[in-house]
């Protein structure tokens, strides 16, 4: 189910890859969870407790972070093992990092020319809510709110040029 | 089908899990399941006691999914061993690459019971 659209070239604002990012995260969610993922139109809240970080380096540079609060982190990992996985769980952190994984690459494999050319790193599990972030990129981040079981869930995409 | 020996191979231990309900829901009887975290760990347990089958991630810490393809080739116990990669890293050349150096397989994240189940069985029926 990975599909593959053609996007060679965008039009030098993340928003146009707004579609692509919804695409990767509802493929992620569908296919390793069972779960579909409720694109949110208002203004989301931004679910701190948890972020999942990965880091891409090359032609796409910059870094992709998943949010959600603990209750949500620990069903994800519980749909993904079909176990339920307590809020204390070592493995929901597993959990919401490999799905950042996922997430990220499954987005860049969707735009064409840049799976070849951009890397991953290994993802970063940030627990808590009160801490602050100074990214080095150089446009807002492209941000897509979700609904998962009726939980915000936000990815966000930050780029450097 | 006989039972295998699998070793999974993946820095994400909710992913080694999910590779090896993938691989019961494939219909795959399971003789053996060992775990790896990384690529040094894999060889160290191919080392040890070999197995019929590897499913290995490449973008691991320590050793990478690649480099241990790389080193496998050295690695008497694994002689005829299939490796099938299971990963997020989807790019073409990923996947010329780890063929190139002895793969035998390659599936992308996220991945269905299906999918494991076709690229598997055929690498199995193959060992017959």
């Amino acid at each position: 189910m990975n599909t593959t659209n053609p996007i060679s070239t965008h039009d030098g604002t993340l928003e146009s890859w707004r579609p692509m990012l919804e695409l990767a995260a509802r493929e992620v969610f569908e296919i390793m969870l069972g779960c579909k993922l409720e694109v949110q139109n208002d203004e989301p809240s931004l679910p701190g407790e948890f972020t999942a970080m990965v880091g891409l380096a090359g032609q796409l540079c910059g870094l992709l972070t998943l949010r959600c609060g603990s209750q949500s982190a620990a069903l994800m990992a519980s749909k993904m093992l079909g176990a339920e996985i307590k809020e204390t769980d070592q493995q929901m952190w597993d959990a919401i990092g490999e799905i950042a994984n996922m997430v990220a690459g499954n987005f860049k494999n969707k735009l064409s020319g840049m799976g070849e050319g951009c890397m991953l790193s290994v993802p970063t599990v940030i627990t808590g809510s009160d801490y602050s972030c100074r990214s080095m990129a150089d446009t807002a981040p492209l941000e897509v709110a979700f609904l998962f079981e009726g939980a915000p869930v936000v990815i966000a995409l930050e780029l450097h040029s | 089908m006989r039972k295998i020996r699998a070793l999974i191979v993946d820095d994400s231990s909710v992913m080694r899990k999910i590779v090896e309900r993938s691989i019961r829901q494939a219909g795959i009887d399971l003789a053996e399941v060992r775990e790896a975290g990384n690529g040094a760990e894999a060889l160290g347990a191919l080392k040890e006691s070999g197995a019929d089958l590897v499913l290995c991630d490449i973008n691991m810490p320590v050793m990478d999914g690649i480099e241990f393809l790389k080193q496998l080739q050295g690695v008497e116990n694994a002689k005829g061993v299939p490796v099938v990669m299971i990963t997020t890293e989807g790019s073409e050349s990923h996947v010329v690459q780890a063929l190139s150096i002895g793969a035998r397989g390659y599936i992308r994240k996220p991945f269905t019971p299906e999918q494991v189940k076709e690229h598997v069985i055929p690498l199995l029926d193959d060992k017959k």
